[in-house]
Formats: structure tokens, C-alpha cells, sequence
């Protein structure tokens, strides 16, 4: 599979949490290569179904999430300044200089900027820039700009793919359309494979405000088992070891409470048997995926973690590398086939 | 003209790139066209009647970085050529050498951040450039010490006639006076683009004491402050609101009688113009001035914001302003040269 291509147009696609629309609609079209039949709910979550053929057939439910961190404008003034608070979790102190798309009526990019490092009072600038210190120019004045743009209109990170050293790739929102790409690997594995269990590929919406799309999609699926595809931290130089996983080193297997310990265990049974590298991620508490919401959802659903390391993430540059992506959609496709197979309780 | 010029590097020291697309583009108006010790490309255009010699000035470099070491994991260190604001670097992209390897600025991720951490300046001596690496003998081989880095940005047409570009400062002067030498003079012309402003006005110093002019003209981008959270009294200068002329900065004091004819002829041509309201920053006027037994000098700029960064913003309207003013000041010494000559005496010379 051309990773590269498939990542240009998941991550050319915008969907801040809450606007996923035009997003869904190109996932529809996606995932209608290997599904029988994709829906769409009323929040968006797209569910491509894959029918097996076995008499007793139960449910297993793949998700990814496929909104993004993005910006919210907050107010316009009469020069044409925006001012704008944030939808998801984001350091302010990446956003200074940063090129943005306001998506108005039509698209506006925009700068956004700060008081000038030159007029900062001694005191300013030894503390980072806060959120409500900045603004976006779009170079328009404020008549034009309101023509254009409203209170509560969506702002994403202006970042096209592009290529590093050894497989890796950057771009904005790699968190999480690197794992819609390994689930899209996992279906192409899974559409020459007969199995029995019917298949629910969700890619889910408003996952970085708190997971409502994973809430939904599981109540409506009620899924015998569910295995849900995340980013997690790739690793860096100035982050501990124990909170990062190396890129290029396989999918990450979430191991702890938040997960089903049988099926957890047989999936690292399942990487090894089948020498996919693989990684585990020790997760004590809250995951922070939609593993949380899902492992709850109705009578509570046994569920499995897999996640792809992505540096720098919630920035306009999250990094990730294809062979992990390519090793996610193996693992789990191999895991389901497996699984499918031999039974489902 | 100017989408080429800005995506092409040149961070200080290391102005080839685009040296060499201005002497491609000039050499064919040119009696002489000189490439001196520094890198300074100094482009002579005669007179057809010269009894002066006008020199016009505008820097080939931009701010950017060089590679000062690898880390075991097949990481970057890196510091700055030139004055770069260390707030906006965390999460942008660069490309490294002539070879143009893409890198990023790495940046700790939000969730990783200690609380106090959060509210902290990231330090430039602590961040890394990332360009996929993965052990130090990569990296070393694809980015060697010395390397220069610059900002990636595209040039982009945004907003109401407005350009976003890394590098308008000064990328604007070099194609104003590309344009200006397209002219026919009856002075001697001396277009001299040169290197390592942002590092200390040096390339000028050598520049002006080679040509020595009796008169000089500085085409610059400058700083332009007009935004949330300055006071209006602090904006240096106005977006769309002109051509700006520069009175006095930290590096020159401009000559009065000059400043108050271009002001004044543009004026009377309908050139939108401004003054330069702060006193901050400085360019090559500064070493221009003080050359041999002194110059006189004038800076016209195009406001620039968030000037030193990978997404400066100008005007195209102020692009046209400073480029008219700038060569209807020369027509007007083409019509009579007593001008030039009238203000080297220091006397107020009518428009």
C-alpha cells in the first residue's frame, strides 16, 4: 500500500473535533473498498461493516479516531485581529509564527502573532506566550475578515505531508490519521481472509473532547470485543524513556486495567508468532483513548490497545514512520483473523 | 520575482544561492558586475554624464541557524545566525544545506510537561532539530557541522494583497533594485547586494568603502509592530501604510535633508509613505554612513511583520510604494544631478 499517498489525503482532510462532516464523507468513500456496507450516525462516526459467514456470528469492533486538536475563533476585531481559544489539548508555545487555515466561509490563511520580542517588559519575557497573548493576521481588515469569518468557526494547523530520514513522516494531525491508515491496512488484510465474526471498522469523531464518538459508536455497535488504534508518544531526547516509544520499533501494546488482560496477552502471543516488532506500553491508569469509554460501554466490552508512536504531538509536525503503520494494520488484522477463527467470548 | 528570491536560501555566510540568482538576473543591465572578498555582488551600471556616484543597497542574507553538533540518538543541535526570536521555534520546519534535507524543531509534547514546565520559555540551547536520523553517523553525514539551516516556508499570496514569505527582509531590496537597474542613468550606479547583515552589517562596511558614493540609498524590510497588544505609540510602522523612511535607528542617523526630500516627493507623486516611528533595529545605512569621510544615507523599507520568522507579512501595496519612491528618487537625480549635490552640501533641497 502507497502509505504516503493514503497519509496526503487523510491528513490534507481537516476535522477539528465537532466537524468531521467532509472528513466522514471521504472515509465513507475509503472504506467502501473492503466493507459490504459503511454507515454514517448522526455525530459522524463512520462504521464500515464487513459481514463473516459463520452461523453463531459475533461482533468485533476496530476504532480510530479521525478528528484533530484544531483552533476555535473567539472574536474578530476591527483591524481584522482574531483571537481564538483551543479545541483539544495545545501548548501555546508552539503556535506562535505558525501558519493556520480559518475555515469561514471560505478558507483564510492566516499568522499567528504575538507582541514582538523587542517590546516585551523584562518580566513578560521570561514566562511562555499564553494563548490569549496571540492572534491571527490574515492580512484582511476587519470588514472583510467578518465577512468571511464567525465566532465558533474552525482553525487547523496549515502543514502538508512531508517526507524525513528512514520512512518517517511529518505532518499535522498524524494523531490519529496514522492509525485510520493502519486500519485501512488491517481491512486490505482482512478483505481476502474468510471469517466468521462480522467486522465493524469505525473511525470515530470528538475523540479530543472527551472520546463522545467512541461513547456512541460502542452503544450502538455493542461489540463483543473491541480493539482500538491510537497514537501514543514516539520518542524524543527530552522525555523520559518510560513515557515514549521509539519510532520504527513496531505498534505498542497497552497493557493494565483499562484493558483485557486475556486478549491483551493474546495479541502480544500473536506479534511474536508472527514477528511483527511490537512494543509494550504500561498503562496503570486511564489510557486516555477511547479504550476508556469502551472498555464501559453498556455491560462493558473486553478491549485491546494498540498504538503508533508519533512525536511532537498536538503540533503542525507530529512525526510517525510508515513501517509502524504498516505493522499496526498487520498485527491487528492478524490478531481478528486469529481470533475469528478460534472463537469470540 | 520575489516568490523566487524568498524561497531561496541564503542565511548568512552562506548567500551563494542567491547571489547567484541575482547576478543571472542583473548582469544583462550592467557594465560590470563584481563579486568581492566578503561575497558582496557589486553591480555597475555607468553614467552617461556621471558627476556622481549614487550607491543603492539591499542584503542578500536572511536570519536562520548552523548545525553545532549530533546527539547519540541521530538528533540536532543547532544556534542562530542572526537574531531569531527563540519563542517561535518549537514545531517549525527548516531545511538543512545545499542539499536541502527537511528537519523539524522538536518540541515536548504538551502531555509530557511537568506543570511548571508549561509555563516556561523553551530555551534554544535545549531544543534539537529532528530529521528522521536515527543514529549520530547519520546524522553527521546528512547534516555536518557548520551546516546552514533555514526556515522552510512557501511564498503565499494571503489576505487583502498581502504576502506571507520567510526572508522578505531583505529579499524586497534585492528585487527593488533589480528593478532599478533596468534604468539608464546619467550618474554612475553602483547596485550592491551584499551578505551578512543580520550578522553585523558587514558585507556593507567593505561594499561602501570600495564604491565610495557621495550619496546612498538602503532598500530594506523593516519592522512593522502593529498588532494586539502594542500600544499604538510603539508601532514602528503600519501595514498599507507605505513606503517607510527610517529618521534615526540604533545603527544610523539618516540624512536629515534627504529624508525630508524623499518624504516630500513622494508626497507630491501621491506615494503612500511613512516614517519609521521607533528607533529600534538597524541595517547597512549604519556602516554605510561612516564610510571613508561619511555618506550621506537614507533607508526606504517595506514594513515587514513578525520580520525574522518563517511567515513574514508585507503588503503589496507597500512593496509598490517603496519600489516607486525608490526609483522616481533616482529619475529625479537622472533630471539633474545639481540634487545629488545639493544634499551632499547638507542644504533642503525642494521637490
Amino acid at each position: 500500500m502507497d502509505y504516503r499517498s493514503l497519509l496526503t489525503d487523510l491528513t490534507k482532510h481537516t476535522a477539528v473535533s465537532g466537524h468531521e462532516r467532509e472528513m466522514s464523507l471521504f472515509i465513507k468513500q475509503l472504506f467502501g473498498k473492503y466493507c459490504d456496507s459503511v454507515e454514517i450516525d448522526r455525530f459522524y462516526n463512520v462504521a464500515g461493516i464487513k459481514k463473516g459467514c459463520g452461523d453463531n456470528r459475533k461482533k468485533i469492533m476496530v476504532t480510530a479516531h479521525i478528528d484533530e486538536i484544531g483552533l476555535m475563533v473567539k472574536s474578530i476585531d476591527d483591524e481584522g485581529f482574531i483571537k481564538f481559544s483551543n479545541v483539544g489539548g495545545i501548548d501555546s508555545k508552539i503556535l506562535l509564527a505558525q501558519e493556520v487555515i480559518i475555515h469561514g466561509k471560505k478558507d483564510l490563511t492566516g499568522i499567528i502573532g504575538a507582541k514582538p520580542p523587542h517590546l516585551l517588559k523584562p518580566e513578560e519575557a521570561k514566562k511562555s506566550v499564553k494563548i490569549e497573548d496571540l492572534s491571527i493576521d490574515t492580512g484582511m481588515g476587519g470588514k472583510k475578515v467578518k465577512e468571511y469569518v464567525s465566532i465558533g468557526d474552525v482553525i487547523t494547523f496549515k502543514s502538508g505531508l512531508f517526507t524525513l530520514q528512514n520512512d518517517k513522516v511529518g505532518s499535522k494531525s498524524l494523531d490519529n490519521r496514522s492509525s485510520v491508515a493502519a486500519l485501512f491496512e488491517t481491512m486490505s488484510h482482512l478483505s481476502s481472509v474468510k471469517h466468521k465474526d462480522d467486522l465493524y471498522f469505525v473511525a470515530t469523531v470528538q475523540e479530543e473532547v472527551r472520546l463522545a464518538g467512541a461513547i456512541i459508536s460502542a452503544y450502538n455497535i455493542e461489540p463483543d470485543i473491541a480493539v482500538v488504534i491510537d497514537a501514543c508518544h514516539g520518542d524524543i531526547p527530552d522525555a523520559p524513556k518510560e513515557e515514549t516509544y521509539g519510532l520504527g520499533k513496531g505498534p505498542a501494546i497497552g497493557l493494565g486495567p483499562n484493558l483485557s488482560r486475556r486478549l491483551t496477552n493474546r495479541i502480544i502471543d500473536v506479534a511474536k508468532e508472527y514477528n511483527i516488532p511490537h512494543q509494550i506500553d504500561v498503562e496503570p491508569g486511564n489510557t486516555g483513548t477511547e479504550a476508556w469509554a469502551t472498555q464501559v460501554s453498556r455491560a462493558g466490552i473486553p478491549t485491546v490497545l494498540v498504538s503508533i508512536p508519533v512525536r511532537y504531538m498536538h503540533t503542525a509536525i507530529e512525526t510517525a514512520h510508515l513501517g509502524d503503520i504498516k505493522n499496526t494494520g498487520r498485527l491487528v488484522a492478524k490478531f481478528i483473523e486469529l481470533l475469528a477463527e478460534t472463537e469470540v467470548n | 520575482m520575489l516568490k523566487e528570491l524568498t524561497e531561496l536560501n541564503g542565511v548568512s555566510g552562506n548567500e551563494d544561492e542567491v547571489r547567484k540568482y541575482i547576478k543571472a538576473a542583473v548582469e544583462k543591465y550592467a557594465d560590470e558586475v563584481k563579486v568581492d572578498s566578503i561575497g558582496n555582488l557589486i553591480v555597475y551600471k555607468k553614467g552617461k554624464s556621471p558627476r556622481h556616484k549614487v550607491m543603492l543597497c539591499a542584503h542578500m542574507d536572511e536570519v536562520g541557524f548552523m548545525v553545532t553538533g549530533h546527539a547519540e540518538n541521530g538528533f540536532i543541535k543547532f544556534k542562530p545566525v542572526g537574531g531569531v526570536d527563540e519563542r517561535i521555534l518549537p514545531g517549525k520546519r527548516v531545511v538543512i544545506g545545499d542539499r536541502k534535507i527537511p528537519g523539524i524543531i522538536g518540541c515536548k509534547p504538551i502531555h509530557l510537561q511537568e506543570r511548571e514546565e508549561r509555563g516556561n520559555i523553551i530555551k534554544l540551547k535545549s531544543m534539537y532539530i529532528d530529521i528522521g536520523a536515527e543514529k549520530k553517523e547519520e546524522a553527521e553525514r546528512l547534516a555536518p557541522l557548520g551546516e546552514y539551516i533555514a526556515f522552510y516556508s512557501e511564498y503565499t499570496e494571503i489576505g487583502e494583497g498581502c504576502v506571507k514569505a520567510k526572508a522578505l527582509d531583505d529579499r524586497v531590496g534585492c528585487a527593488i533594485l533589480t528593478e532599478a537597474l533596468k534604468g539608464d542613468y546619467e550618474f554612475d550606479l553602483y547596485a550592491c547586494f551584499t551578505v551578512q547583515e543580520e550578522v553585523g552589517l558587514r558585507g556593507a562596511e567593505v561594499a561602501a568603502y570600495a564604491v565610495n558614493p557621495d550619496l546612498a540609498l538602503v532598500v530594506e524590510g523593516t519592522t512593522c509592530s502593529d498588532v494586539p497588544g502594542v500600544e499604538k505609540y510603539d508601532y514602528s510602522t503600519v501595514l498599507g501604510g507605505g513606503a517607510a523612511l527610517t529618521i534615526m535607528d540604533r545603527t544610523s542617523y539618516a540624512a536629515k535633508n534627504l529624508v525630508r526630500y524623499i518624504y516630500n516627493l513622494a508626497l507630491k507623486n501621491n506615494i503612500k509613505v511613512q516614517f519609521k516611528q521607533t528607533t529600534t533595529g538597524g541595517n547597512d545605512a549604519g556602516k554605510i554612513q561612516r564610510t571613508r569621510s561619511g555618506v550621506k544615507v537614507a533607508s526606504i523599507s517595506v514594513p515587514c511583520r513578525y520580520i525574522h520568522s518563517p511567515v513574514s507579512l508585507m503588503s503589496k501595496r507597500d512593496y509598490e510604494s517603496c519600489r516607486d519612491i525608490t526609483l522616481l528618487v533616482l529619475n529625479q537625480f537622472n533630471k539633474n544631478q545639481n540634487i545629488i549635490q545639493a544634499i551632499m552640501n547638507g542644504g533642503e533641497v525642494d521637490v
